[in-house]
């Protein structure tokens, strides 16, 4: 019976309230009256609820953002470490993720494993050395620039090699590769970069042995440390560094649930919803942690503002801000003139339609208030037209 | 491996043994062989040596401590004692060392005689030595949170008190005195030696800790009546106005004197009746704001060719000094002198009573600072049963969360002081212990807890709560609300864009900044955000056809436009004159900004 006349509010009422409901009423021998006031009564306060038209929904935002950003300035720079992995949060966190910046002061991924790799430690040494970043740096015990040869000499610790279980050939066919200009040679285990013709002097070698030293060896480029932590019966990876891109190729890696702090490489790899739920998730996160509460409505609002378009969008000039449609209010905030020229070059009309342009030219804004307006009929008017 | 000597910071060679050259140095210096002045330090992180003889360096000095001993024996301490040895005779004898900062860093300072190890190479002079002058003034200090303590020698600096003995000849800027201040009963050894009593900074006065009405909430303060009408935080304050005869090109030289009926911005008799022939106000008037208390005319600003046979342009203009804004008193003093230049220089101080009102900043002296809430007539008051009215009620929720416990502990003292009619030693690390304070403070026939039975004030009832009541010293700080306090309804405007001016001294208005109008936007108070910016709106004539300003001719009652001529329609539109503003400053950027007009309905 009940779900007969929950079949009527579907679509009026978000179904999990109604599966709500529902539950709640097993067994407590309700009559079809009493089931049907329920529902009116959850309806009406479930329309009470809603945001009403006029809402200054935008600036309540802000604010509701604004007050407990004040708090955490007082407590700004705070890194929490997980794990030994420091991860920027608070306000400096908060600011990277509304501006949409490129990186993340610290960039961070948390991947997740297929099944039996996520409980067996066993496995992890293996696909931890897939992942970490091993550059030629790390593996050498000398180099050096031979001035009177011109040419670039090093020597590898052997020891090295076997602790992270490098192959010696196939690190020197990855440093022939990425040096296919320069001769390479080998003499009782001194190894030789050789420019042809002796190009570019010294400098040039210089640049070469910087240029070697960072050559990957092994591993996804950008991630310099993983760490595994246990999480919920399983085991989870932490990289610092982040390339969904390459991680999401090793077999070992559960790549539906593994994700990234960089939001930019998140929208790239899976897609700008996933990007929209990162944004939601991370500035939760940053309040959560400093313990402020914030209503989950508001970050959500802010992520679909700033993804909307299909790209992040960061609240700057360059970004959300931009994409206004008056060119009042987008000179009224940062580059006047700027906007003000580019508007006279275009001939672009400007509506008066937002709040900020009513405030400029002091009429009733359209919100609140002063949305609603009477409607008569001029009859002087028409009649002289 | 050898250490880079530095002198004054610059190079100067090397050594091998850094510590064993610093110990000699060292040694040589207490000898004084090497000046005592200069200071030597090691800096193993960089592993260098600096040597500093350079002037400005902060120094202190300290006892030196050899093989756990200090060197300020018993002998040496009955001798200073007996006048036989001076300061510097123990600076010269070794026994004190001046360290400066760096050097601080390579030794090891006890704080106690008896803490001492063999691994101290220092002794402090007294535990005290650790605070600055104005922190050791604060008693129990060591009692307190550090950070209180920073406060409370924060507002002492602030207190109003007897700050120069010579004040009355002196003409400070913005000054105030205290009216009878008072030595406290609880005092640091410091007051004694900083002859506080010669100059000082408030008053000893009786407090309870309590709620009563809800007037001392969140840092407020009630005051008795009674004892301000006593004295309790009276002060004068002090302001110099001052006019000089400037001279101009020409030979042209400003007038001081009642100004001709003549003059350009002639005010009206009746503003220049304050002002003796020579046209400077008589001591003791009592003067209001906009008052005129010297007077003085300037010559004519541009004098050119033409004007001298124009009438009109010879006069002279008013630029006589008026009391400020907001202010009010007494003239103190006028002095009538001349300045660096030679001109004559009138220098008038303004004094003004300043009689504690709700507003006013009272302290005690561990950063316990309040306003006063509100002022109640001594009946009103809560009355102990020996008949006791306090002074002041205190918030006792301004205790727990500031953990002030030296002030609860001056509470005990100045009140085992007032009964026991002498002064408390409250000296940090020194002090009278609490249990002694408690102790006597039961002989003198109180609780030993410092707590009373209170009646109020008003119902007579007795209070169910023990009171706690107390002497304190309290300080007035110089932030008064006379000094502060402004509003206006309207009032002047700027030129250029017509909207009200700022500050406080010009009579300005109060913003409603852009945060302040966020608040009304997420309240959709649509209307009143527009009449709250309404203070510029102008009405503005448009065209339709062209959409630019039109002109509107009052004597013929008709617009017209200047580029589509008379019969153009044009209508008029209000905007806010700053919006006016910017399409004229966008004209003259060679932008044209066309104005649509649109029926509204």
């Amino acid at each position: 019976m009940i779900e007969e006349i929950a079949k009527q509010y579907e679509g009026k009422i978000p179904a999990p309230l109604i599966q709500k409901v529902i539950d709640e009423s097993k067994g407590r021998k309700l009559t079809k009256a009493q089931i049907e006031k329920v529902f009116t009564k959850l309806q009406e306060k479930y329309d009470y609820s809603k945001i009403q038209s006029g809402e200054a929904i935008g600036i309540v935002t802000a604010e509701s953002f604004g007050e407990p950003g004040t708090q955490m300035t007082l407590r700004t720079f705070h890194f929490a470490g997980v794990a030994e992995v420091n991860v920027t949060l608070g306000l400096p966190r908060l600011i990277e993720i509304f501006d949409a910046r490129k990186e993340p002061s610290t960039p961070l991924m948390t991947i997740f494993l297929n099944k039996p790799y996520n409980k067996d430690e066993k496995y992890l040494e293996k696909i931890i050395a897939q992942i970490k970043e091993i550059r030629v740096n790390e593996i050498l015990s000398e180099i050096s620039i031979n001035i009177l040869k011109l040419q670039v000499e090093f020597v590898f610790n052997k020891k090295r090699f076997k602790e992270l279980g490098l192959n010696e050939e196939e690190t020197i066919k990855c440093i022939k590769d990425t040096f296919k200009t320069l001769d390479y040679a080998e003499s009782d285990n001194r190894h030789y970069l050789i420019p042809k013709n002796k190009e570019g002097g010294l400098p040039a070698l210089y640049n070469i042995k910087q240029k070697l030293k960072e050559v990957k060896v092994k591993g996804l480029s950008g991630i310099q440390e993983v760490i595994p932590k246990m999480d919920n019966n399983e085991i989870v990876l932490l990289a610092s560094g982040s390339n969904l891109k390459d991680v999401f190729k090793i077999p070992e890696v559960d790549f539906t649930r593994t994700v990234s702090n960089d939001l930019f490489e998140v929208s790239k790899n899976l897609g700008i919803e996933a990007a929209r739920q990162m944004i939601i998730q991370e500035a939760s996160k940053v309040l959560r942690e400093q313990g402020l509460d914030v209503d989950i409505r508001h970050i959500m609002f802010i992520s679909d503002l700033m993804t909307n378009i299909g790209e992040i969008k960061g609240i700057t000039r360059s970004g959300i801000a931009e994409g206004k449609e008056s060119v009042l209010a987008r000179a009224s905030f940062e580059t006047p003139i700027k906007h003000l020229i580019n508007a006279s070059l275009k001939g672009e009309v400007d509506y008066l339609n937002s709040v900020v342009e009513n405030v400029m030219i002091n009429q009733p804004i359209p919100l609140g208030t002063g949305l609603p307006s009477l409607v008569t009929k001029n009859k002087e008017k028409e009649s002289k037209k | 491996m050898t250490t880079n000597v530095f002198l004054d910071e610059k190079f100067i060679g090397t050594i091998d043994h850094p510590k064993e050259f610093l110990r000699s140095f060292i040694e040589e210096r207490r000898k004084q062989k090497i000046s005592t002045m200069v200071n030597a330090s090691y800096d193993s992180e960089f592993d260098e040596i600096n040597i500093l003889t350079a002037t400005g360096r902060v120094r202190r000095p300290l006892i030196i401590v050899e093989n756990g001993q200090s060197l300020l024996t018993e002998e040496i301490v009955k001798k200073l004692e007996s006048k036989d040895l001076r300061w510097q005779d123990l600076v010269e004898q070794g026994v004190l060392e001046y360290l400066d900062a760096n050097e601080e860093e390579n030794t090891l300072i006890a704080l106690n005689g008896k803490d001492l190890t063999k691994e101290h190479t220092h002794l402090e002079i007294d535990p005290i030595a650790i605070l600055g002058l104005t922190t050791s003034l604060v008693p129990y200090a060591n009692f307190g949170q550090s950070s209180r303590l920073n406060r409370g020698s924060k507002t002492q600096k602030q207190a109003l008190g007897l700050y120069a003995s010579n004040y009355l000849l002196r003409m400070d800027t913005d000054i105030s005195v205290l009216q009878y201040p008072q030595r406290p009963i609880v005092k640091t050894f410091m007051h004694d030696l900083s002859k506080y009593d010669k100059h000082p900074c408030g008053q000893n006065i009786t407090i309870a800790l309590l709620s009563y009405d809800g007037y001392n909430i969140e840092d407020g303060l009630i005051v008795n009546e009674g004892s301000v009408q006593r004295g309790f935080g009276r002060s004068f304050y002090f302001r110099p106005y001052n006019a000089d005869e400037l001279r101009y090109q020409g030979g042209l030289i400003d007038e001081i004197g009642i100004p001709d009926k003549e003059v350009k911005a002639y005010r009206s008799e009746e503003d220049y009746k304050l002002l003796d022939d020579d046209g400077i106000v008589y001591p003791e008037a009592k003067l209001k704001e906009n008052d005129v208390i010297i007077g003085k005319t300037s010559p004519p600003r541009f004098l050119g060719e033409m004007e001298e046979f124009s009438i009109a342009a010879n006069t002279r203009r008013e630029s006589s000094v008026a009391i400020k804004h907001g202010e009010r008193g007494v003239v103190d003093l006028v002095i009538i002198t001349e300045n660096g230049e030679g001109n004559k220089l009138i220098q008038i101080r303004l004094r003004d009573m300043r009689i504690p009102e709700p507003g006013d900043k009272f302290a005690s002296r561990y950063g316990q600072k309040g306003v006063i809430g509100r002022i109640l007539p001594q009946a009103d008051l809560p009355f102990t049963a020996s008949g006791i009215v306090p002074d002041l009620i205190f918030s006792p929720h301004s205790i727990p969360s500031r953990m002030t416990v030296s002030h609860l502990i001056e509470v005990i003292g100045g009140k085992v002081g007032a009964l026991g009619g002498r002064y408390i030693d409250g000296t940090t690390f020194s002090a009278e212990a609490e249990k002694d304070l408690r102790s006597e403070l039961l002989s003198l026939g109180f609780r030993e807890n410092g707590t009373e039975r209170m009646y109020n004030g008003i119902t007579g009832e007795e209070m169910p709560a023990m009171i706690y009541v107390g002497n304190m010293y309290y300080l007035k700080l110089k932030h008064m609300v006379a000094n502060k306090m402004h509003a206006r309804a309207s009032g002047k405007i700027q030129l250029l864009t017509r909207q009200p001016i700022e500050g406080r001294s010009a009579g300005g208005g109060l913003r409603l900044g852009e945060m302040e109008k966020d608040c009304l936007v997420a309240h959709g108070a649509s209307l009143l955000l527009k009449e709250r910016f309404d203070s510029d709106k102008t009405i503005v004539y448009v065209c339709e056809n062209c959409g630019t300003v039109a002109i509107f001719d009052w004597v013929k009652k008709r617009a017209s436009c200047p580029k589509c001529g008379v019969n153009a329609e044009v209508n008029a539109v209000e905007m806010s004159y700053a919006f006016k503003l910017l399409l004229d400053e966008l004209r003259s950027l060679n932008i044209y900004p066309k104005i649509n007009l649109k029926s509204k309905y």
